[in-house]
This record gives structure tokens, sequence and C-alpha cells, in this order.
């Protein structure tokens, strides 16, 4: 009898902290395991512990601690890896010293921070982790893009921990911006004037090195050499030999940053490539990877329908999926990034590469192993191996087909479910399709937007969303009985905000609250008035 | 025997490489060896090999240019197509170490209407928000070719300065955040050409006492290199040519003595609409002159113009050019030229040197360009009509012996471009 309630008391506490501490092993059987692109293992079992993928094959013994999920019917795939993004780190500002109003020469290194890592001004507050998480992309090319020599890119698991754990690798490549920003302002001002300065800044980093090196040896008798931070920190990143990414989209904007780095002596990855289809057996004779944009020109839709455009427009707008098809003809490593779309958006463009002539099975190399391999990290990322991370997501599908549902991710080990969207438990009772004139209340004063809806059977929305500032697609829609649900994404460059409508039907008036990033307002909204 | 197959060889090897093209039946306007009527032209290779009365080689591609002008390729002395990124570096009162060769665009679609215009080459400038600008590019129009294509190898380097309103901001307000640049006043901006001068002569020297050292077995460092005043050395050196924007007299006069200060030569004053005011000292100096016909007023330092500047600056001896420094201006540069003969009364060939032979010499590419003469490149204009002619529409612009423009072809082609361009919109994209 004494020793009844000390035994009691253990089994609460290990109830308690099975609870709150998830498992560190997991064993997916029964499951097809894409191994890396085209390479397939079926049925079979991957192990998980202690964050690391610990066995992969069709006879492994499972651990007795590990949490047993049946795969049947799944698959499993690596960590899909967004190769350039500014997630965690896209409100940082560059140094306040370097924002100088008025630039009087090169010597005053104007937005040059090659010191700043990524890593470690990494937020795991931001709430694009969870949203490429939950589309199977487990890990990230965090990149300072502010300034010239911008800093320097992280490669970070989407873990949602803090940087201690996320970070893979802290110094991945050094990020140089030729984005001119015109105007008379401050130095350098135009791509002319920018080129000249990193030509400039490259030479003094390379002879700082050497004349510190000489004044380290014997400084006795020896004038001092001036303190220059950018220069120093850029010796040390160039002798490290990382590579360099550098954003270059157009086949001549490309032929230029091949040029300039063998003068520079640098690595080139180039980002963007989107005309990489005239220029792929130049990359590859240069040995230069490429960082693929995956959002694919498209017409601006408030373009004027009946103006002309040019042919070479139109034929960037066909040909330019086809890159990433040219490229892998031509052995150029090439990786995919999200260029502003959201993920799931992004997986729905790899589609159209492959459409233009991509094996399927590079799609997924282009988004696992090719990235880790261009990034340095292929011992530990980009496939499903023995001691490799596990960084996993698992589908109900093929990862291309529109109708396949990513069921859950792994990262470093650990487990995410995925939150299925919100399906309409109830049938709708009110057809939303049509015009909706919405009037928000918003701080700047009322503003009106356009719903422009078509509702399925079920319930499902899409359509677009307009105001004065344009018009974007609906991305998910629902009606439920009476109420309904609308987000959008909007994109500009590098930023990604949704915005979210939520309300009720309500004597043939929309009313309820529209979420934009942090910001909450409420609406109400009507049919338009129809002409008389 | 084997010996024979392998001249053979040889021989044939070269003929099969051979591209040769004939011209025939064309009024020739050789601009520095008279006019030919009803003469032929032999290209091989990309220069011109015969011109006269030549014998068509078996094989050669044969234009008949029955009724028709052939004139060199028109050089535009100064011109801002095909640049990306901004033409002006114009954030501080130096900036040359920028450089136009960096950002040639070769996509820009000026560069094939400017061949239509009868343009074979054209000195690409920084533009003049600064004293001293960026360095320049002289291309030739290989439309289609990539940015390092288009470079004419061996054209003397160049570097835009630029007097007057311009580099002291007269007519461009620095945004309220910014603070006024300096210089303000035509003072200050041969202020900052000479300070940049005399940094130059010191980096010079640094650099040729640091040489001397080494050569002496002294172990020194190399002094750090410095981008803006390399350029400016080369122009001390010789090695460099200034082109530089001015339109006053006064102005002209004071780069005159500071150049001759710092013993170096002025290629071109560039606009120079009161060069006529000062044609004598320019052709003492030995400048070249590359101005506009009839264009003037656009702001106050533009207003003491008169039509007669080109032939007044001829008549004094300076070596002339009339210039486009506009993409839409580059496409009729004949006709600017044929005002030189209603005000000045220049004859005919001298006219057409304006925009051939003497802008040319003023980049130093006259040995192969600016005129039609044996072993010069192939950079020919076909025109219909006389070139100094208001109805003359250009029909080819052959650049290294190739076809970059042909009317004809251009026509046709359009009926292509709209058929793809249909194809394309109704691909769902």
């Amino acid at each position: 009898m004494k020793s009844f309630w000390p035994t009691v008391l253990c089994l609460i506490i290990a109830i308690n902290t099975a609870a709150q501490q998830p498992p560190t092993s997991y064993a997916i059987t029964n499951v097809k395991v894409v191994v890396t692109g085209g390479k397939v293992l079926e049925p079979a079992t991957v192990v998980i512990s202690d964050g690391l993928i610990s066995a992969v094959g069709s006879k492994v013994a499972i651990p007795a601690e590990a949490m047993v999920i049946d795969g049947k019917g799944l698959v499993v795939y690596p960590g899909l890896i967004d190769a350039f993004t500014d997630i965690g780190i896209q409100d940082v500002s560059i140094d306040g010293a370097k924002q100088q109003q008025f630039v009087q020469g090169p010597e005053q290194r104007p937005a040059t921070t090659p010191w700043l890592i990524a890593a470690t001004v990494f937020k795991s507050e931001d709430k694009r982790i969870e949203t490429w998480r939950q589309s199977g992309f487990t890990a990230i090319l965090s990149v300072p893009q502010k300034g010239i020599v911008a800093g320097q890119s992280s490669l970070i698991n989407l873990s949602g921990e803090e940087a201690a754990k996320a970070v893979v690798k802290p110094k991945v490549a050094l990020h140089l911006s030729f984005q001119s920003t015109g105007g008379f302002g401050t130095f350098p001002s135009s791509l002319m004037g920018i080129i000249a300065y990193v030509r400039q800044l490259l030479l003094d980093s390379r002879r700082y090195s050497k004349v510190r090196a000489a004044y380290e040896v014997a400084p006795q008798g020896l004038k001092r050499p001036e303190y220059d931070p950018a220069a120093a920190e850029l010796a040390e990143i160039l002798e490290a030999g990382l590579p360099v990414t550098l954003i270059a989209s157009s086949a001549s904007e490309i032929r230029r940053i091949i040029t300039l780095a063998q003068e520079f002596k640098i690595k080139p990855i180039i980002v963007g490539a989107q005309q990489g289809y005239e220029v792929a057996n130049e990359l590859a004779a240069c040995k230069c990877p490429a960082i693929v944009n995956l959002k694919w020109p498209e017409k601006n839709p408030n373009a004027d329908p009946e103006a002309d455009e040019p042919l070479r427009i139109l034929r960037l707008r066909a040909f330019a999926p086809s890159t990433p098809a040219a490229l892998a003809k031509a052995g150029v490593k090439f990786a995919f990034y999200s260029g502003g779309l959201s993920p799931k958006e992004a997986l729905k463009k790899v589609k159209k590469a492959i459409d233009a002539g991509l094996r399927p099975e590079d799609g997924i190399n282009a988004l696992t192993i090719w990235p880790a391999e261009i990034f340095g990290v292929a011992s530990q990322l980009g496939s499903i191996e023995v001691g490799k991370i596990a960084n996993l997501v698992v589908t109900d599908g093929e990862l291309f087909d529109e109708k396949t549902k990513v069921k859950m991710v792994f990262v470093d080990g650990r487990k995410f479910e995925i939150r299925e969207a919100q399906k309409s438990k109830q049938p709708p009772e009110v057809d939303l399709s049509g015009k909706w004139t919405l009037t928000l209340n918003t701080p700047q004063g009322q503003q009106d937007v356009t719903l422009d809806l078509k509702m399925a059977p079920d319930g499902t929305l899409s359509g677009t969303i307009s105001s004065h500032m344009g018009t974007i697609p609906i991305d998910e829609g629902q009606v439920s009985g009476t109420s309904f649900s609308i987000k959008a994404n909007l994109s500009s460059g590098q930023r990604s905000l949704t915005i979210s409508f939520y309300g009720k039907v309500d004597n043939k008036e929309l009313k309820g609250t529209i979420n934009f990033g942090d910001l909450t307002s409420e609406f109400t909204g009507r049919r338009p008035e129809v002409e008389r | 025997m084997r010996l024979i197959l392998l001249v053979v060889l040889v021989v044939t090897g070269r003929v099969l490489a051979q591209e040769e093209i004939v011209i025939r039946n064309a009024t020739i306007l050789t601009i520095t060896s008279g006019t030919i009527e009803k003469g032929s032209i032999l290209i091989r290779d990309g220069k011109i090999a015969e011109i006269g009365n030549v014998k068509e080689p078996p094989g050669a591609q044969v234009i008949d240019a029955a009724g028709m002008y052939v004139m060199p390729g028109i050089v535009d002395c100064h011109s801002h197509i095909a640049i990306t990124g901004g033409v002006n570096e114009g954030t501080l009162s130096v900036t040359s170490m920028a450089g136009i060769e960096d950002v040639i665009d070769p996509d820009d679609i000026d560069i094939y209407r400017n061949l239509a215009g009868g343009v074979t080459t054209a000195n690409i400038l920084h533009g003049s928000a600064n004293p001293i600008g960026g360095k320049n590019a002289v291309i030739k129009l290989r439309w289609g070719k990539q940015a390092k294509e288009l470079l004419f190898e061996g054209a003397p380097p160049g570097i835009k300065f630029a007097l007057g309103e311009n580099p002291k901001r007269s007519n461009f307000p620095p945004p309220s955040s910014s603070p006024r640049r300096y210089p303000a006043t035509r003072m200050g901006v041969e202020d900052v050409i000479r300070q940049a001068f005399v940094d130059a002569r010191k980096y010079q020297q640094t650099w040729q006492q640091y040489r001397q050292r080494k050569a002496a077995g002294e172990k020194v460092l190399e002094p750090k290199r410095d981008l803006a005043l390399e350029p400016l050395v080369e122009v001390l050196e010789g090695k460099r040519l200034v082109h530089a924007h001015c339109y006053r007299a006064d102005e002209i006069l004071m780069l005159i003595r500071l150049a001759e200060e710092f013993g170096f030569k002025i290629a071109t004053f560039q606009h120079v609409l009161e060069g006529y005011k000062v044609a004598r000292e320019i052709a003492a100096h030995g400048a070249g002159a590359s101005t506009f016909s009839d264009w003037w007023a656009f702001k106050i330092e533009a207003y003491d113009a008169i039509p007669h500047n080109a032939a007044v600056m001829h008549e004094y001896g300076v070596l002339v050019s009339i210039n486009s420094d506009s993409a839409q201006e580059a496409r009729y540069l004949n006709l600017e030229a044929a005002k030189a003969i209603k005000y000045g009364g220049l004859s005919e060939t001298e006219a057409l040197k304006l925009i051939t032979i003497n802008p040319a010499k003023q980049l130093g590419i006259d040995r192969r360009v600016g005129s039609i003469e044996v072993g010069k490149d192939a950079d020919l204009v076909i025109y219909d009509k006389h070139p100094l002619s208001i109805y003359a529409v250009v029909q080819k612009t052959l650049v290294d012996g190739k076809i970059y423009f042909d009317r004809q072809k251009d026509i046709e082609a359009r009926r292509e471009i709209e058929k793809e361009k249909e194809m394309l919109k109704k691909q769902k994209q």
C-alpha cells in the first residue's frame, strides 16, 4: 500500500510529460518514399530519431519509443526549400549609420553592410514561417536585400524556433544588389555608378587584407592603416570563397553578371533568371548556378487590354516557364524561389515549368537537393537519407498534382499537423455570385473595394478583389450557411501579405471584418447600384 | 601529293570562309575621294575590298543598287541610346569611375531604329549632370549581338565633361532632403575640374614613384588604386579623349586654358552652340566641335545659337561634326547635315563629312570608318535618293559587311511578327 502512491504519481508525471513533450522518434511505415527526384522506394519505412533521419528502407527496425504513423496511401518527400526569401528578416533595417543623407564618395561605403548576417537578425515570429511550412516548405534561404552590399544570407529551418535552433548554415552567400535608385540623390544612384562602386570596393578589400597583414607582422615604424570594417569583412568573405547572389532576369542582365563576375573573381549565383532559356549554355559554361523566380511574368490585369505589346514581352511571357527545362538540359544547377508568390501558388508555377518540358523529378530536385547543393548543405538536407536532418513533407499524392494535400510536415524531426482549410460544414444558403461593393472603415477614412465572385454549388468562392490600387485574384473562399470567408494574397516584390474577409450575409447585405496584415477593420457590402 | 592536297584544302577553306558581297550600279559617295557614278563595291570578310568597277566573284551576294546612293555609315558623335540603369551618375561632381561599357543594353530598340536611319557607329556618352562625368563607349550598331560585341574594337577610350548650367544644376533643383551639390556656379565648375586634375597629377606621381622604387628593388607596398583618378591620368597622358558638353563662349575658353595648363587636349566640344564666337581659339587648340544644326533656346545658355555655327567653325578650320543627342533625331542626321548647306553654304561633300569622316576623326576611328575606301570596314548605307534630299529613305544599312537593316525585309517581317504575336496571345499564359 505504501508503494502505491509514488507509482501513481510517477504515472501522472509520465502522462503529463508525454502530453507536453512531443515524441523524439517517429516511424512512417508503408509509405512511398521519394528519396530524391526520380528515386523512389515503395513501400518503405522512414524512421526519425532526435531530429535526424535514422533509417530508410523496406526492412528497417522500428525503435520501441517511435510513434508509428501508418503511411498507407501517402508519399513522403524531402522537405522543400524556398531558395531566396526575406522571411524572418523583412523588417530589418540596414545600419542607421549607413543611411547617410549625402554620400561624398565610395570611401564612405554607402549601403554596404557585409557584416549583416540574416541568422543574427532572424525573427521566428514571422507569420510566413507557418504559411510556408503548411505547403511543405521546411527551409528557406533568408537574404538581406537592402543596400548594395546587402549582407550574408542564411539557411534556416522553418521549425518556428528561434535562430539558435533553426539556423542550419549562417553564412551561405553574400548578396550584392545592382538595383539602381535613380535620380540624383546619393552616390551611387545609377547602375554604372553602382558597378563602379563595387569594383572600387573589391579592389580596396583585396588590398586591405594585404596591408593589414603586413602591418600586423611588423607594426613598428609603419603608418597604421585606416580601419575599414566594410573592406575587412568583405575581404574575409571573399577569402572564404562564399558565393555571391545577384539578381539578373533578362539574358543581357545575366550576361552582364557573368562578365562582371569573371572580372571581380567572384562565384555568382544568378537570382531571377527568367530569360535563362536564352543563355542556358552560357550559364553551364561558367558553371553558374541559378535560382529561378517562380513568379512567371504575366500580363498586368490592370493593363489596357487594347494596348499593343512588343513581341519580346509576349515571347518572354510564353517562354519563361521553359527556363527550368532548358537549364536542366544544359546541365545548369538550379533551384526555385517563390518570388513574392504564396507558397501554394509557387508550387502551381512549378507545374507550369513541368508543362513546359521540365521533368517532374527535376521539379522536385530543384526544390530539395539542388538548392542544398548550391548552398553547400547537401550532406545535411535535400534528400531522404540516413543521417540527414529530418525535414520531410508527407502528402496524399504527387507533389505537383493540384488535388494533392500536404498531410504533415517534419522540421528538425518535429511533427507539424496541417490544419485543414475550414471546409463548409453546411451547404450554402445564399448565392454570393456577382459583384459586391464593400465599404471599409479604415484609419484613412472610408474606402471602397469591389468583389467579383463566382460561387460553386458546394460554396467554394473564386473571383477577384479590386480597389483603386488594382485587382488581385482570390486564393481561397467559402460560403457556409450564411457565413463566408475570403482570402487573397497581396504581394509586391519580396513582400507578401494576406487579406482576409470574414462575415455574414444579412438581408442582402454583407457585414464582417477584414484582416490585412496586422490591421483589422469592419466592412459592409451591397450589390452595386445598377445604372439606369 | 599531300602538299598539294593541303594547299587545295587551305585555299578552298579560305574561299569558303570568305563572305563576299557586291553592291553594283550605285552612285557611290566615297566622301574622301569623290563620287563614282554607276560604280560597284566589293566587300570581303566585312571590309571594303575594291571600289569602282569591280569584277563580281562567283558566289558573291549581289545587291543591285541601280538608281541608289551608297555612302559611309553615319557616325553619331553624341548619343545616349542603349544605356541601362541611368544615363547620369549625377550624385557627385566627379564620377569618372563610372563607365558606359558596364551598362550597354543590346536590346534597346533605338539601336535598330538608328540603323534604319543609316547610323552605324555611335559615341555613347554619360550625361551632363556633373563637371566630370563617366567614361564613354563607342559602339557599332550590331543589332542582335551581345553587349560586349557592340563595342567598337580599338576605339580610343573617352570621358564626358560638362560645363555650364547642367553641372551647376541651374535647372535641376535638388530634392529637399539633400543639400545643394557643389558646384553651383561656372567658377565652381572650373574649380572642380582643376582640383580633379591636381589630384590626378599627384596620383600619377605616387604611382611613378612606386614603380621607380620597385624597379630599384625596394620593398614597397602598392599604392591604393583610385578608379576615379585613373581615367584622368589617362587624359593627362593623352590616352583618353575628353568630350566636353558646353554652350557658352566663355566656358569654352575656360576649358581650353585649363587643358593647356595641364598639358592635354580637348578631343571634342559637344553642343558648343557659341562655338562660332571662339572658332579661332577652338581651332588653335586643336579640338573638334560636335554641334546641332538648328536646335537651341531650350535654356538660357542656349539662346545665342545660330544655324550657321557648323559652317562658321568649319571656315575657321575646326573639325566639325553634327550629332543627334537624341534617339529620335539620330534617324535623320543626313537631313541635319543638309541644313549646313542652306545655312553657311557648305558643299554637299563637306556637309556629308559632318556626319561621317569628321566624327570618325573626332573619335579616333577614321582608319576604320567614315569614308568608302579600300581596307576600311564595310559600314555602308544605301539610300534610294541622294542622302541630302528630304525624300531619301534608307534601304539597307551594313555594318562590317553584314546587312543589319533591310527596309524590304523589315516590311515583310512585320506580317510575320503580327502572326507570331497573335499566336503568343492566344496561348494560355
